[in-house]
């Protein structure tokens, strides 16, 4: 019956996004009257651990297998799927990022759960089990029903919060089975770009569109975003064009993001663009055209000029720090 | 070599959603259907390969679990390229349903390589490409931003979070295909169309499988309070604003 949290680690450590989970499953947990765990897979040091019973985990099963530092969407969907049978437990909880995008399907296929991608709330009921979700790249909503004795969710971010929820630490190993066929895949190497914050990750995204008029006039952007910590991102025609890389491109067909703070530069505001970021928390638009469909959905709006506007309110900002 | 590239039949990105019958059925009326965004990118990458001719790939072909209505997006996908089209005649249920079809398909006609994108535009499940790896016990390569084969051995960037890694794999895989891939999606040519009309469209009934999950209701976003505007003259409002009453800053 219990609810199985996946937390996943970055090079030993956990996120923000993390704790929400953790939040969310406990929350979960709670409603049905069960325990909540949290299985870590991977080298993860028990300090690092250990901060997760701030947000309600009732036991922790760490997995510290170093060949499983590496994510592997069907190793890892094999591990959970033992964890979760060797608990009995009935629902498992993911974070929607890449991890979490990759393992769910395969686990929903192992376990015969039905997966609802995305989710946004907790339960609308619990039986029939009904819950919220995004679809059309939050131009909408859907309430899915999972028909399944065993049910998995991902989470969408910034959707519900970290909350504190302090238990006692719970800490178990788990050695899982598994035959060597499955590291079949060589990892020969991997790359970093130098985009110093990760824009899945990131509180505050500063985006910019063709209204910055040409390539060359990205610096006010990239020093807006560094007094604020921020990360930078762009629109399709942006990116389309090579002005910037298709990492950085928010919006129907590129990455969707829900930061705290989303600021919109010389970007129009097409209904593509909006519905990868309309789940930011505050929408700030600055744009020359007064008329530009992207002050319709923006929180607040400056009329001007990027060119002066932008450096002229990096001097506000590093001024008040 | 052959490559199976799964379409999903999804309405135009540009579409304004809106939803009939108790916000119960999404409102097709106006709606332009075309091939999901990423399987359109993922249909580009299988015919460049095919096409540079040192790879071996004898076939690519595409796979739809759809109704009736999905035929002009598959006859478009051969029109571009793909030299056979496949529709499992089916209202898709969930991810799951339309995985396991495929699956099922799989077993008889066997490929070395399933291509599909990372998201479908509508329901945004990022599912099926997952699942059917799962289905198929084979390696599952997702968010795969280039997909290189050169003497059978293939070589797959994936982007991860702050960078990318460089896999190398055997075949059969599935590559869940993310923007990158290719440089652009390839447009019908007219010669492309008429060729199409040639190209076998099969459709084949679906095999008795169970859903695991349904939609129950649609709901559209509230829309959202008026945007406040600050005079660029005085951009300090606009933080003072950020840091009082948005709190974001």
């Amino acid at each position: 019956m219990s609810v199985i949290a996946f937390a996943k680690n970055w090079e030993g450590k956990f996120k923000k996004s993390t704790y929400e989970l953790v939040s969310y499953a406990k929350e979960l947990a709670f409603r049905l009257n069960t325990q909540t765990l949290v299985l870590s897979i991977g080298e993860v040091e028990e300090s690092e651990l250990e901060k997760l019973v701030q947000y309600g985990a009732d036991k922790i099963i760490s997995v510290d297998d170093s060949r499983l530092n590496i994510l592997s969407s069907r190793i890892y969907a094999e591990v959970i799927s033992q964890v979760v049978n060797k608990e009995d437990a009935s629902y498992v909880i993911l974070s929607d990022n890449n991890s979490g995008k990759a393992i769910s399907p395969r686990l929903s296929v192992k376990l015969k759960a039905g997966l609802a991608a995305g989710v946004l709330d907790v339960p609308k009921s619990l039986d029939p089990f009904v819950i919220k979700k995004q679809v059309f790249t939050g131009k909408a909503f859907a309430y899915v029903q999972i028909d399944s004795e065993k049910k998995i969710l991902t989470l969408s971010k910034n959707s519900f919060g970290i909350v504190e929820n302090p238990t006692s630490l719970n800490l178990v190993k788990f050695t899982p089975e598994l035959s060597d066929d499955l590291f079949k895949i060589k990892v020969k190497s991997v790359e970093s770009s130098d985009n110093k914050i990760i824009l899945a990750d990131a509180d505050i995204v500063v985006s910019a569109g063709r209204g910055m008029k040409s390539a060359d006039n990205w610096q006010p952007v990239e020093d807006l975003a560094s007094v604020m910590g921020a990360a930078t991102a762009c629109s399709r025609p942006v990116s389309d064009d090579g002005w910037r890389g298709h990492e950085e491109h928010v919006g129907q067909t590129g990455k969707v993001i829900a930061p705290n703070l989303y600021f919109a530069i010389g970007i129009s505001g097409a209904i593509q663009h909006v519905a990868g970021v309309s789940r930011s928390k505050c929408i700030v638009a600055i744009n020359t055209d007064p008329e530009a469909p992207i002050f319709s959905v923006a929180d607040y709006g400056v009329v001007g000029d990027a060119m002066i506007v932008l450096p002229e309110l990096t001097e506000i900002i590093r001024n008040g720090e | 070599m052959k490559i199976l590239v799964c379409i999903s039949n999804v309405p135009d990105t540009t579409t304004k959603v809106k939803f009939t019958d108790n916000n119960k059925q999404v409102d097709d009326a106006g709606v332009q259907w075309i091939i999901n965004p990423w399987d359109e990118l993922a249909l580009t990458r299988a015919i460049e390969l095919k096409e540079d001719g040192n790879n071996s790939i004898d076939e690519v072909c595409v796979i739809n679990v759809g109704l009736s209505k999905c035929d002009a997006t598959l006859r478009k996908a051969l029109a571009i390229g793909a030299d056979k089209a496949i529709r499992i005649d089916a209202d898709p249920i969930d991810a799951y349903y339309v995985a396991a079809q495929i699956a099922d398909y799989l077993k008889n006609n066997p490929f070395d390589i399933v291509l599909s994108g990372i998201e479908s535009s509508d329901y945004n499940g990022s599912s099926v490409g997952g699942m059917l790896s799962e289905f198929m016990d084979c390696p599952a390569i997702s968010s795969m931003t280039k997909l290189e084969i050169e003497n059978g051995n293939v070589t797959i960037h994936r982007a991860i979070p702050g960078g990318k890694q460089i896999l190398e794999l055997t075949t059969p895989f599935v590559g869940i295909v993310q923007k990158g891939i290719t440089n652009e999606p390839r447009i019908p040519a007219m010669r492309g169309i008429m060729m199409a009309r040639k190209k076998p469209l099969e459709v084949l009934s679906a095999v008795e499988m169970e859903s695991l999950s349904h939609i129950v209701e649609f709901e559209l976003p509230v829309a959202k309070a008026s945007c406040k505007m600050i005079d660029a003259e005085h951009l300090e409002e606009l933080v003072n604003l950020l840091k009082s009453e948005a709190k974001v800053l």
